[in-house]
């Protein structure tokens, strides 16, 4: 026998399913439509510059000449340094949380780390103008060169704004994501798992050794995803690396990233293929974390569903 | 037959010290992040509490070398760029949020709600340089409508899915109830399951304002900025967040003074926007 329902009612779910339905497509649809707008904006650079966009280092506004080389190894040099600090840091903060902390102890400290995340990159950029990159300049820079001073990297004059400033202030902002998603996915690995390794003897840190293991691409994805914030950071960033578009292997050096670029130029850019190439190279950057963030979310899910 | 006595090998040792220094190490990091949070309040505060008075709240910025003035303009336009974002991305997070609890075991729910999730990764600046090419370019001029736009763009992904994750939660047991009375799917969702929910969408609704309230690069060449009173969504507005930027480069050590003050009024305002969610959130179904 077939349930009878009331065609009025039916139409009113109907309606309701596809209203809906519309607004997840808008959201959808949104991403397309971004990607499509740069790409409209950015046509003549890209049809002047081609390629040579990519590996041009070269950024002469007068001469109308753009290259983006030394923006995107500002934008990769600047994360690579934020991961190298957050990434174990965040590790063991995530370990911290998940195995080791009593509760009472735990949701404080995760709401604190919450807290990190939420100030806005704007408040880390002044407290890095007038705080981070002063000390840097008196106290980390001069200890670097008088004792690590023959590497290439901590060659230069202690100016305190540059490559450095710029890793330390996103390593500070990065951690909080990669310790919380870090932590997620050590939770969602089954308790049989730590039961399994401490029956047969193992000590607390040889069973965590375990669970690592099974978190492994968790992890990695929640490093992508810091790694995606990374690159995106503007305000922080623009403030304390010093914007000159160079490229050097000293991390004393200013740099310049694709995002500050943006932030610092735009409003002052006159010329129609001084914006297009300036939106170019929003496009590159809106490339760059949708691949990131894609993988990111692929590899967390694939911990945090199967394990369910 | 004797029981032979425990002799602690060396490997015994190694893995006791091993493991001890791990969980030192582990200890010692979460003690670490902790220290950047507390320089930064510790500095905000004792930066910005002596210069934040009345006059901040209600005064006009003054010209360079006139001591005093307030923010009045920028936190009036931070306020109207942030109900603008609002009004925008709200009723199109939420109801996509809804879709995807209710009907989102199909293909193109699983697609949409990746692309939410990738969407959140976009950096802020981008959104910026899209709404600047939808809303400032055929306008001719910077608006505060074209920073709603941008705000917008980046809070729905927030909405979507923590309003998705809160239908989640309700219990099926109410949906079988409502349908079994012969309520409408439609009316039941909207009047029993979202209602029940309601705290918790209230909750993605203040993490995502907290979000938006604290962008600053989506602002710069969308609504610019105003050092004089503007509400009109036509025009450039000024916000606490573009006030913060060119206040701290400037060479004026009034001004910088004030970038701290503003800093602290923001991070009071979106602290205090973190702990409503915890506070919302003890509720009966949004136990985490």
């Amino acid at each position: 026998m077939r349930l009878k329902t009331s065609p009025r009612h039916n139409l009113g779910d109907v309606v309701f399913k596809y209203t809906t339905m519309i607004f997840a497509l808008i959201v959808l649809s949104l991403i397309l439509l971004m990607g499509y707008e740069m790409y409209q904006d950015s046509k003549p650079s890209i049809l002047k510059f081609g390629w040579s966009f990519l590996t041009g280092t070269t950024w002469d506004p007068v001469q109308e000449e753009y290259g983006a080389l030394p923006f995107i190894f500002g934008t990769l040099v600047s994360s690579a340094i934020a991961l190298v600090i957050a990434l174990p840091l965040s590790i063991g903060i995530a370990i911290f949380l998940s195995e080791l902390a009593p509760p009472r102890l735990e949701r404080p400290l995760s709401f604190l780390i919450e807290l990190l995340a939420g100030i806005p990159s704007i408040v880390y950029g002044l407290w890095g103008i007038f705080v981070l990159v002063p000390w840097i300049r008196t106290s980390i820079e001069p200890f670097f060169s008088r004792h690590l001073g023959f590497l290439p990297i901590f060659h230069g004059a202690p100016y305190g704004f540059g490559m450095l400033a710029a890793g330390l202030i996103l390593s500070i902002m990065v951690l909080p994501i990669i310790a919380s998603i870090s932590r997620d996915v050590l939770k969602s690995v089954p308790q049989t798992q730590r039961e399994a390794s401490l029956g047969l003897g193992a000590t607390k840190w040889q069973s965590i050794r375990l669970i690592l293991k099974d978190a492994k691409s968790g992890i990695l994805g929640a490093t992508l995803l810091g790694l995606g914030r990374a690159i995106g950071e503007t305000m922080a960033v623009t403030m304390v690396i010093g914007n000159r578009p160079t490229i050097s292997y000293s991390l004393f050096d200013p740099g310049y990233t694709m995002a500050s670029v943006i932030a610092n130029e735009f409003t002052e850019a006159t010329s129609s293929m001084y914006i297009s190439a300036l939106i170019e190279i929003a496009l590159l950057l809106f490339v760059m974390t949708i691949i990131v963030n894609m993988l990111a979310r692929i590899l967390v899910w694939s911990v945090t569903r199967s394990t369910r | 037959m004797s029981i032979t006595p425990f002799v602690p090998s060396w490997q015994y040792y190694r893995r006791k010290i091993a493991g001890a220094t791990m969980l030192a190490l582990c200890y010692l990091s979460a003690v670490l992040a902790i220290v950047p949070l507390v320089l930064i309040f510790f500095y905000t505060i004792n930066r910005g509490v002596s210069y934040l008075n009345l006059d901040f709240f209600i005064q006009m910025p003054k010209p360079v070398g006139e001591p005093g003035g307030g923010m009045a303009n920028a936190i009036v336009g931070t306020l109207v760029l942030v109900a603008t974002g609002s009004a925008i991305g709200l009723p199109i997070g939420i109801l996509t949020g809804i879709y995807l609890a209710e009907f989102g075991n199909n293909k193109f729910a699983y697609f949409a709600r990746f692309m939410t999730d990738v969407l959140s990764g976009v950096p802020s600046i981008v959104a910026g340089v899209v709404a600047y090419g939808l809303v400032v370019v055929p306008m001719k001029h910077f608006s505060a409508a074209a920073g709603g736009v941008a705000l917008a763009i980046l809070m729905i992904p927030t909405v979507t899915r923590t309003t998705e994750e809160m239908i989640r939660l309700v219990p099926h047991s109410y949906r079988e109830a409502a349908l079994a009375l012969g309520i409408p799917m439609w009316k039941t969702t909207m009047q029993i399951v979202v209602r029940t929910a309601f705290r918790g969408i209230i909750t993605g609704i203040l993490l995502s304002i907290a979000r938006i309230a604290g962008e600053t690069a989506p602002l710069l060449f969308t609504a610019l900025g105003n050092r004089f009173w503007s509400t009109s969504l036509d025009q450039p507005i000024g916000s606490l967040t573009v006030f913060i930027y060119d206040y701290a480069k400037a060479p004026f050590e009034d001004w910088n003074n004030q970038a701290w003050a503003a800093a602290l009024v923001l991070i009071i305002l979106i602290s205090g926007l973190s702990l409503a969610v915890r506070v919302v959130t003890r509720s009966k179904f949004v136990q985490r």
